[in-house]
């Protein structure tokens, strides 16, 4: 067999030859569909790919996509941003999370806003770097606002486990971490966008294994593969999800062998099982009130939870979106960006009124940047 | 999410920081979240600082050389591999699931 | 002897006199400058192009050069795009108090060097020292006039069938400078480089250039939506066909920028005439093998990438602080 080359994981799997051919395939077997096929990927990054290398435009008129919730930025309702650019206020905090978060719109500010009024926000790409920050200001509170779905959970529970190994007292978290299989739940059991295929995303299933989608096959009778990030990746999986559809054999497919197994990472699994434990209950922005979709710190920490510790000024009053915003039907599969009424007049990623258009993964920047 | 980008592992440490290559750009990660042995050479995943899993090379390559086939079998008009040589009784040869 | 730039050094006084005869006239010397007068006097011939521009970079050393290199190849780029060749200069020094000698005397030298390469002169300045904290340990501010050698290049010039060329692979400015705030290792020079012996040869070939810009903040990406809105066209780019180095994919790939949106100070795009694309090309190759004829221009309004592979997409305007993704 060939050595396999660093280049070859990024470039082999955007071949430009693969994908034509893919393409052949796709158009040849779609034929058989008895109906149209609606596919939601789920990942706000499958949309990216999606979007950027225009995989919309390479297929059949009965395959169409819709796109999913997987963004964690684009989710967050606005009280909880509120509560990060509350904390970035105080005086003794120094707020740090991962990049995309500071530009998303709570009720009347940015992290990126009060950072120019003077708040210490630090943007991170790596949530190693907390622990720096937190030894280089000792007299300083570090709270982490932690984001994002099931593939960067582990690393904030890693991070727990490093800060408690090294005993730094002065990093305090606040836990938004959200769960994919819930919302998946909640829109398929509203029915209304009549899914029947899906797109499962690529790294949350490196942490959470293709197991985490059974229930989809079991509760609902959809088909699921769990595609890999690049062109060919999700071509691929689309010709899987024909063939299942042809078959009428769902089942939880992994299209992407080279990184996801069923199992999936249970060093991980464990990790985060150890410091969080599922909430009752989370808002969700666009898809109100899930329950047992989202995770927080477990009570044995809670000296170390932000949410504990400042609760007298971080209301939970929940704040509705822009009356003219959509973006809570476009994140259930409801409607397409362009359907909005303020898409790229008065909501442009420069100024965004809904965090769909915010983040890279969001459905409304996606088609703003790539497809205006 | 979950933007997660392959690299080569170049050199691990003693506190478990591996030294990684992304196209050229040199970065450190943590190994924490990654139970089974990572050495020198090996690709993994990388987010956000850290490691996240080991990438299967030979299922990476196995996928490459379907690829290949299936782009040699569109390119060529009249070919000696039809689509049906695609397909074994499991299924498409796209897809060979996993021997576990 | 680690010497610093006090405030007296911006005086009026001893030191004054001292750091412009020590530093500025030693480096820049020239008959003009060192007449010492209020004024440069110099004789123009015909149509002039006359530029100004503020460098205030940080880090204000990267890998490839400084912001004296930068602050001399933006101002005389700005003229080259004119199809002016660069002739005077004024620059004024705003320096922190504090600041090291030796790294205003390597920025100094540096803007020395790159002025020889194409026999432009600095011929009047000014220097202020400022308490610390008023500038990021120095800014510079440039202002340049050239003798215009070829006229009517304007990005109204556009027309359907023109042709689009890059002199060089896109994006390794902005890649060091991202690389150094995010405190990533890369190998990856700056691109910085005066270009007027590119757009002189391109003149002397007798081409016939529509347009040329340099592909500063914003890109290729903010190039080709400038063309585009200011000619009322559409223009078509194929992706395959933008250079692109590996190092440069590789940053972009981490933080998930695009190339095409990243600085460059020392490449630039060039709308010429159909019948010359290969031409241009040729005279461009003898710069850079990885110069390159990457789309063209339609009748539209829009500016399109077409994918090798039958998709196509729209190229925005780069928006706000390029931040990494969630990675």
């Amino acid at each position: 067999m060939n050595k396999l080359s660093l280049k070859d994981l990024y470039f082999k799997f955007r071949n430009p030859e693969t994908i034509k051919a893919l393409q052949k395939e796709i158009k040849k077997e779609a034929v058989k569909l008895k109906e149209p096929m609606r596919i939601m990927e789920i990942c706000g990054g499958h949309t990216h790919t999606i979007m950027k290398y225009g995989i919309k435009q390479l297929l059949p008129e009965n395959i169409s996509f819709i796109h999913g919730p997987g963004c964690p930025v684009c989710i967050m309702p606005k009280e909880r941003i509120d509560h990060a650019i509350t904390l970035s206020h105080q005086k003794d905090v120094i707020l740090a999370t991962l990049g995309d978060m500071i530009r998303v719109p709570g009720s009347k500010s940015t992290l990126a806003k009060a950072r120019a009024e003077g708040a210490n926000v630090v943007p991170l790409h790596s949530t190693l770097d907390v622990l720096e920050i937190a030894r280089k200001n000792p007299d300083k509170k570090v709270v982490f606002f932690a984001i994002g779905f099931e593939t960067t959970t582990p690393m904030t529970a890693a991070l727990i486990h490093t800060a408690l190994k090294q005993n730094l007292k002065n990093i305090y978290y606040h836990i938004n971490h959200v769960l994919v299989p819930p919302p998946m739940r909640a829109i398929l059991d509203s029915g209304e966008a009549k899914i029947n295929a899906f797109i499962g995303p690529s790294h949350v299933s490196v942490i959470t294994g293709a197991k985490a989608y059974e229930f989809l096959v079991k509760d609902y009778k959809t088909p699921v593969v769990v595609a890999g990030f690049e062109p060919v990746d999700v071509m691929e999986s689309i010709l899987m999800l024909i063939h299942q559809k042809i078959k009428n054999t769902p089942k939880v497919e992994i299209q992407y062998k080279r990184a996801t197994t069923y199992e999936g990472n249970l060093l991980a699994q464990e990790m985060i099982n150890r410091y969080m434990e599922v909430r009752p209950s989370f808002r969700w922005r666009g898809l109100g009130d899930i329950p047992h979709s989202a995770l927080k710190l477990k009570d044995e920490y809670e000296e170390f939870d932000a949410e504990k510790i400042w609760a007298d000024i971080l209301p939970n009053e929940p704040i509705n979106d822009h009356k003219l915003c959509i973006c809570g039907e476009i994140l259930k599969g409801l409607k397409t960006p362009k359907e909005c009424s303020v898409f790229g007049s008065a909501c442009t990623p420069a100024n965004p009124l809904g965090s769909c258009m915010v983040s890279d993964e969001g459905a409304c920047n996606a088609y703003y940047r790539y497809e205006r | 999410m979950c933007l997660a980008i392959p690299s080569k592992v170049l050199n691990i440490d003693e506190n478990n920081i591996a030294e990684v290559d992304t196209l050229g750009v040199k970065r450190k990660v943590s190994l924490d979240l990654i139970a089974e042995e990572v050495k020198p050479g090996n690709y993994v995943l990388i987010h956000v600082g850290y490691a996240m899993s080991k990438i299967d090379e030979k299922a990476a390559l196995e996928s490459l050389e379907v690829y290949e086939m299936l782009a040699k079998a569109a390119m060529e008009e009249e070919s000696s591999i039809s689509p049906e040589d695609l397909v074994n009784e499991e299924g498409p040869l796209l897809y060979k699931p996993k021997e576990d | 002897m680690d010497k610093k730039i006090t405030l007296s050094y911006g005086g009026g006084g001893e030191e004054t006199n001292k750091l412009i005869k020590e530093l500025f006239y030693k480096n820049f010397s020239n008959e003009i400058l060192e007449n010492a007068e209020d004024a440069a006097v110099i004789d123009l011939k015909g149509k002039t192009a006359f530029t100004t521009d503020s460098f205030t970079v940080s880090p204000i050393v990267f890998n490839g050069g400084n912001i004296g290199k930068l602050s001399i190849a933006g101002t005389c780029n700005d003229l080259a795009m004119m199809g002016a060749e660069p002739k005077y200069l004024s620059v004024g020094f705003m320096i922190e108090e504090g600041l090291e000698y030796s790294m205003l005397e390597k920025i100094v030298k540096t803007m020395a060097d790159e002025l020889k390469k194409i026999d432009a002169k600095i011929v009047c300045g000014d220097t202020k020292v400022v308490p610390s904290g008023s500038v990021d340990k120095i800014f510079i501010n440039t202002s340049g006039i050239g003798e215009i050698k070829k006229e009517n290049i304007s990005a109204h010039n556009l027309n359907e069938g023109d042709a689009i060329i890059v002199s060089r692979d896109i994006g390794k400015h902005g890649t060091v400078i991202m690389a150094h705030r995010y405190g990533v290792d890369t190998d990856i020079k700056s691109d910085c480089k005066v270009l007027w012996s590119e757009v002189k040869a391109l003149i002397d070939a007798d081409i016939n250039i529509k347009a040329l810009r340099d592909a500063t903040r914003g890109g290729l990406s903010a190039v080709l939506n400038e063309w585009s809105e200011t000619s009322s066209v559409s223009i078509e780019i194929n992706e395959d066909k933008i250079p692109l180095s590996d190092e440069v994919i590789g940053l972009c790939e981490i933080f998930g920028f695009e190339p095409m949106d990243l600085a460059n100070e020392g490449t630039f795009i060039l709308a010429v005439s159909n019948e010359d694309k290969e031409k241009a090309l040729e005279v461009l190759k003898n710069f850079n093998k990885n110069a390159s004829i990457i789309g063209e221009v339609k009748k539209g309004n829009k500016v399109i990438l077409k994918s090798p592979y039958g998709s196509k997409r729209y190229i925005e305007l780069p928006k706000g602080e390029l931040l990494p993704r969630i990675c």
